[in-house]
């Protein structure tokens, strides 16, 4: 208890009484408000089937090509991603000024856009009557429709979010570290192997499984740009929406391998992080 | 015609640098207020930085000539580097931060030449440890038998005492001073520190502000200092 100043009691104002009761009410609600949001439509993926039903949805013929394909082609993306994507975002943490800028801020582009819009765009560079389509067909490559079409619009989705946490890992590392393994002869090739990629592959690895989630839930851009045929083009993502006309089961059943594995990876990243 | 010359000029940033000074044997002592542009004449003889004119010359072959358009990169001049926080690797064993930039046919060899270094600087027990568990004075030592394990033509160091602890000071810069005076190649530091200036007893230069106000021995800088901040520098001289 401090000491009352002046003599005068610290009595509570009853304002204060208020705010101490109200406050913790009007914060609990709102909060719980949106976490209902969020909770009741994932209970409904759970609860709203017995699991019975759930594993005969399951057996449908859509499900095994769409598991199939959608981790082989993920898999093929996130490799094409952490291939290409860990060099270029090197490349931006070690430099500034206008052009790297407006780079930086490119390959972030595809998280903000519409997934309509990726598939437009995505038609567009690679389509038959697109920017390089003609020259692609020149060499019998027809890219739309293709497994090949969905890696890309996986790819283009996904890239920012592991290029983004390459470049955030790069910048921390400490300068002092990359001009010393210089100074002791080491080429830019032999800084970024042996110094830059492991001191910040806890980040590069969080980066991968973000970019992995994003690719495995990519349904716009896919459809518009790769289309739905199955075993070829048609994802788990793009079998939801199909199974959903006729079976809501396999659709149910589909989605909740979605949901675990993305909760999975986001526990894998937080566990990753904290480490 | 051994040695280091540094004759730089231009602005880096927000300063503009006019520096000439020469280590031949004895270490060479940079010092100067905060912000005067120590470091930035650091990276300028590594390579990490690029004068806007002048030359850096090493026993006599440019590492660095404007007028020639020579310019040899930071991997290719072979001066060695001894950072204030010392920034050894942290993912790598002592051993294996010391072999970093040894060259050698295999494997072997070089952790042999790495682990002669480490023994140089009486640091063998250190090699299989890994640098967050070294104490300040420690990290040091294989900051410097990493340097000094390929050979270079020089070396630099930037506040090697700084980073240290008062109580384990004194015999770090005894143990430094007693090996730099050992090397047969140019060396330069930069401090802030009277009794480093005292115990390395080298020749010294004053930056201020980008520019050299003072050169010469300790000595020389106590009878007649330059500058109020040389005055306050060489006050702080135990007597």
């Amino acid at each position: 208890m401090p000491e009352p100043l002046n003599g005068a009691p610290l009595a509570r104002d009853w304002r204060d009484r208020l705010v101490a009761v109200t406050w913790p009410a009007v914060t609990g609600l709102v909060s719980g408000l949106l976490l209902l949001l969020v909770l009741l439509p994932i209970a409904g993926l759970l609860f709203a089937s017995p699991p019975g039903k759930l594993l005969r949805g399951l057996s449908d013929p859509l499900v095994g090509p769409a598991i199939r394909l959608t981790l082989a082609t993920t898999i093929v993306s996130l490799l094409l991603i952490v291939a290409c994507g860990t060099p270029l975002a090197w490349a931006i943490a070690r430099r500034r000024g206008g052009f790297w800028r407006v780079l930086e801020t490119v390959i972030e582009l595809p998280v903000v856009l519409p997934p309509a819009v990726a598939g437009v765009a995505l038609l567009l560079a690679f389509g038959r009557r697109g920017l390089l389509g003609p020259g692609l067909a020149a060499f019998g490559i027809g890219l739309p429709f293709s497994s090949a079409a969905v890696v890309l619009a996986q790819s283009f989705v996904a890239a920012p979010f592991y290029v983004q946490a390459a470049i955030a890992a790069f910048r921390r590392l400490d300068g002092d570290l990359v001009l010393v393994a210089r100074t002791l002869g080491a080429s830019w090739p032999r800084v970024f192997f042996t110094v830059a990629v492991p001191l910040s592959w806890p980040a590069l690895a969080g980066g991968a499984a973000l970019s992995w989630a994003r690719a495995l839930g990519e349904f716009g851009a896919t459809l518009m740009f790769a289309g739905q045929k199955m075993g070829r083009t048609q994802t788990l993502p793009l079998a939801i929406y199909t199974a959903l006309e006729s079976d809501l089961q396999t659709a149910q059943s589909l989605s909740i391998i979605l949901v675990a594995v993305a909760f999975a990876l986001l526990m894998a990243i937080r566990a990753g992080a904290r480490r | 015609m051994s040695g280091l010359d540094v004759n730089v000029h231009g602005a880096t940033g927000a300063m503009s640098i006019d520096v000439a000074f020469r280590a031949g044997g004895a270490p060479l002592l940079i010092v100067g207020p905060n912000g005067a542009g120590k470091t930035s004449v650091l990276m300028m003889i590594l390579g990490a930085l690029a004068p806007g004119r002048g030359r850096v010359t090493l026993d006599g072959a440019p590492l660095f000539d404007h007028d020639r358009r020579i310019d040899v990169s930071v991997e290719r001049r072979r001066i060695g580097f001894v950072p204030q926080r010392y920034a050894l690797f942290p993912h790598l064993s002592v051993l294996d931060n010391v072999a970093y930039g040894v060259r050698a046919p295999s494997r072997a060899e070089r952790l042999r030449l790495a682990r002669e270094a480490l023994a140089d600087l009486d640091a063998s027990a250190l090699a299989g440890r890994r640098p967050p568990q070294l104490s300040g004075g420690e990290m040091q030592r294989v900051a410097l038998a990493r340097a000094l394990a390929c050979r270079p033509r020089a070396l630099l160091m930037d506040e090697p005492l700084a980073a240290l602890d008062v109580t384990i000071r004194r015999d770090v810069r005894r143990f430094l001073a007693e090996r730099l005076r050992a090397l047969a190649i140019p060396t330069v530091l930069v401090t802030h520190d009277v009794d480093d200036a005292e115990a390395l007893d080298g020749d010294m230069v004053v930056i201020e502000a980008g520019s050299v106000v003072q050169a010469g021995r300790l000595d020389d800088l106590t009878r007649a200092p330059a500058t109020e901040f040389v005055t306050q520098f060489v006050s702080r001289r135990a007597r």
